[in-house]
């Protein structure tokens, strides 16, 4: 622990930043006092810190802010600098690397951030298993699993609540003009499918959606085919660069060729 | 500066999941799921996902009000009390005890709970007595 309270104590005295956010315990906090930082800890337990940062940012329109990040979270805050949710001179990562067991335990294809300040970077495997397995079942069958899956919910807007890039003001969700409301499962698969089709080139694979999920779906597994599909189309992989423009960001301005197959 | 969470529990359902209310300059902004708690560990239903809202919200009741013709007017608590009071005794004698029924909650305690069955049993004299779950 001792580089990261060191380059956090050092921000806060010198003024750089007015609070790191990380974890004390196993909780989200701010830390803004350097003698408080004996609680500062990297809990196994995540939480989207960078959504949490977005809403400080909003808070604090003067303040600056220490971050601490994991892979994941430095996905996150890429695509929400991209999304000018979060103001990136307004904010300092310091990077932490998750240990084996974390890795394994999210199916993490990248368990550290591209600068690691405390812990050893080690090689993620992402979990592909399910989808594997969907993609030998035929469509019909493919279908039922999904149905099946989305039977469960009980529309509790988990998956959409946790979601560091879930953030706009209105909801595609909550529109009824999309989605009937009133009923418990919702339309399917029409609720799923419109988060997932809002997943593209956003979803960074954090698997806190399948982790807030109530009903067990396997809802990073939808995403995973989403993410290989922009992937496939566009090239594109969200979280990875701030400069790189995302697929939706330069479709308008002439520089994008349609590929021939979708011609 | 400030932004903290605070460890507690739903106060919606009998379940009582783990929520994090997460404060900044003394106000709530949010609620999180409580990761690793007992109940829920990390999950949330619509209700618990919303259940600060109520805390600073603008329509929220801050002093009994008493129906007089179609609209509310504020009271005491002593005179909205006395006319609860009063208007159970009377409807008790005049009607019986069989024609009042109790509400309770599972947003309050056990022991509120208790004293409200009791309550109904003891003081009124009926066995009407149920709660919202089954509303």
């Amino acid at each position: 622990m001792e580089p990261l309270k060191e380059r956090v104590k050092e921000l806060l005295e010198k003024g750089e930043i007015g609070g790191f956010l990380g974890y004390r315990g196993d909780l989200p906090y701010l830390f803004t006092r350097a003698e408080e930082l004996d609680g500062l800890a990297v809990s196994p337990r995540r939480y989207p810190l960078p959504q949490i940062l977005a809403k400080l940012q909003g808070l604090y329109p003067e303040g600056r802010f220490g971050l601490l990040v994991r892979g994941c979270d430095e996905r996150s805050l890429i695509e929400l600098i991209k999304n000018n949710k979060i103001q990136s001179e307004r904010v300092v990562p310091l990077g932490v690397a998750c240990d084996q067991e974390l890795a394994e335990r999210c199916g993490c294809e990248r368990p550290y951030p591209t600068e690691v300040l405390l812990g050893e970077k080690v090689e993620g495997k992402e979990g592909w298993e399910l989808l594997e397995r969907l993609e030998a079942m035929d469509e019909e069958e493919r279908f039922r699993f999904w149905m099946s899956q989305f039977a469960k919910c009980i529309k509790c807007y988990g998956c959409r609540n946790i979601c560091p890039q879930c953030f706009c003001d209105t909801c595609a969700l909550e529109e009824e003009d999309l989605i009937a409301g009133g009923t418990i499962p919702p339309e399917m698969p029409a609720f799923h499918l419109v988060r997932a089709f809002h997943m593209a080139g956003r979803c960074v694979d954090c698997g806190l959606c399948e982790e807030a999920c109530p009903a067990g779906i396997p809802l990073r597994t939808l995403y995973k085919e989403v993410r290989r599909a922009v992937k496939d189309l566009f090239g594109y992989e969200p979280g990875l660069s701030v400069e790189e423009k995302e697929p939706f960001g330069y479709l308008g301005d002439g520089r994008y060729e349609v590929p021939e197959r979708l011609k | 500066m400030e932004y903290r969470t605070v460890p507690s529990i739903c106060p919606y359902c009998g379940c009582g999941c783990g929520v994090l209310l997460e404060v900044a300059e003394g106000r709530l902004i949010g609620v999180l799921p409580q990761k690793g708690h007992p109940v829920n560990d990390g999950k949330l239903c619509i209700k618990g996902w919303t259940c600060h809202e109520f805390v600073h919200s603008e329509r929220r009741l801050t002093k009994p009000l008493i129906k007089e013709g179609e609209g509310f007017r504020e009271a005491s608590w002593e005179e909205a009390l006395g006319l609860v009071a009063s208007r159970l005794k009377e409807i008790k004698e005049k009607e019986g005890p069989s024609s009042i029924a109790f509400l309770c909650s599972a947003k309050c305690t056990n022991e509120e709970n208790y004293l409200l069955q009791k309550f109904s049993r003891a003081v009124i004299g009926t066995n009407n007595i149920d709660h919202c779950a089954r509303l």
